[in-house]
């Protein structure tokens, strides 16, 4: 009997094997965690993309729960999701973008199509912010807290359904 | 038609050429440092592409990440320090070699477990096999070997 039952431990095995491919399968590599989950803000000097004269550094972030969305003009999902920021702006979310690698005329040019739902927009034109809270393809959102502190990260496109499903409790959290 | 044809030959010739100017060509001053940016830029994963190193990738991340490493090397920073750098930004997926430490230790030690264990039941069951032969014997199946024995040893 003993013996009989050692004969299954292959199928066993097989199975746990299987099992651990199956669930590999149906990970999306694209959502994986931010590295700058429950750390800092990166520091950074950069001016706005309305004036270049006024410089902003990362204290912008302190205070106030905000949302900060990488965007750029040519990046069309950043145009489909625009409606959803707005949405998430006319309740109450404080928005912070970061216009990354992008042409001064272009970004403008871009809110202006759109309205913009942000208080500021940090001009990003090398991509040096972006290279510091590791994106690697915009849009991506980050949740920051009144403390500085990153506290939630979106990689790509934010669906309506998403804004009340995750975006809004996550803030809700932070508050 | 011949001379689209040529033409066509000149474009396939080129092709390759072509491709490989997507990456940039970087000067070194010492062999040394470009061997480590080699090594750098095989063994960083690009975050964007999902099974290409930064070296091999045509993706602006991956440019701006070998940018990142060359300046960093010309800096006089260690590698140590420049993976350091990379994994915190991007996380530990763009290292191809994970790091040996609390985390990893099954993912590491898992292939040598398998093998010890592996090793281990072969032991086993030639051990079992082997004193089960040579008790199971009967009378006359001793006597033939014995028999078979002597034989040999007589030639």
């Amino acid at each position: 009997m003993n013996r009989r039952l050692l004969l299954l431990l292959p199928l066993v095995g097989f199975l746990v094997l299987g099992a651990f491919l199956y669930i590999g399968l149906s990970i999306n590599p694209f959502e994986r965690d931010s590295a700058l989950m429950a750390r800092e803000f990166p520091t950074f000097e950069l001016a706005t993309l309305k004036d270049p004269e006024r410089i902003v550094d990362e204290s912008l972030l302190g205070g106030e729960v905000t949302l900060v969305n990488i965007w750029a003009e040519w990046c069309p999902t950043c145009k489909q999701e625009m409606p959803q920021l707005l949405d998430l702006a006319e309740r109450g979310v404080r928005l912070v973008g970061v216009d990354y690698k992008d042409a001064r005329e272009k970004g403008r040019e871009f809110l202006a199509e759109f309205g913009s739902p942000f208080e500021v927009n940090i001009f990003d034109p090398e991509g040096t912010l972006g290279f510091d809270l590791g994106v690697y393809g915009v849009p991506e959102t980050f949740l920051v807290d009144r403390d500085g502190i990153i506290r939630y990260h979106h990689t790509g496109y934010i669906r309506p359904e998403d804004v009340r499903e995750t975006i809004l409790p996550e803030v809700e959290k932070w508050r | 038609m011949a001379l689209i044809s040529r033409l066509l030959l000149c474009a396939f010739l080129l092709w390759p050429v072509l491709g490989q100017a997507v990456v940039e060509v970087r000067e070194f001053d010492n062999p040394v440092t470009e061997q480590r940016y080699r090594d750098l830029t095989a063994s960083l994963r690009c975050p964007k592409c999902q099974n290409q190193a930064i070296g091999d990738s045509e993706s602006p991340i991956a440019g701006d990440m070998r940018e990142r490493v060359y300046v960093q090397l010309q800096d006089g920073s260690s590698d140590k320090e420049i993976l350091d750098y990379m994994v915190n930004r991007f996380g530990d997926y763009v290292l191809y070699n994970p790091r040996l430490e609390g985390r990893t230790l099954l993912l590491w030690g898992l292939p040598a477990g398998l093998v010890l264990l592996g090793a281990l039941v072969v032991v086993l069951m030639v051990r079992a096999r082997r004193r089960s032969s040579a008790r199971n014997l009967s009378a006359e199946e001793r006597a033939r070997l014995d028999a078979l024995i002597k034989r040999e040893r007589t030639q």
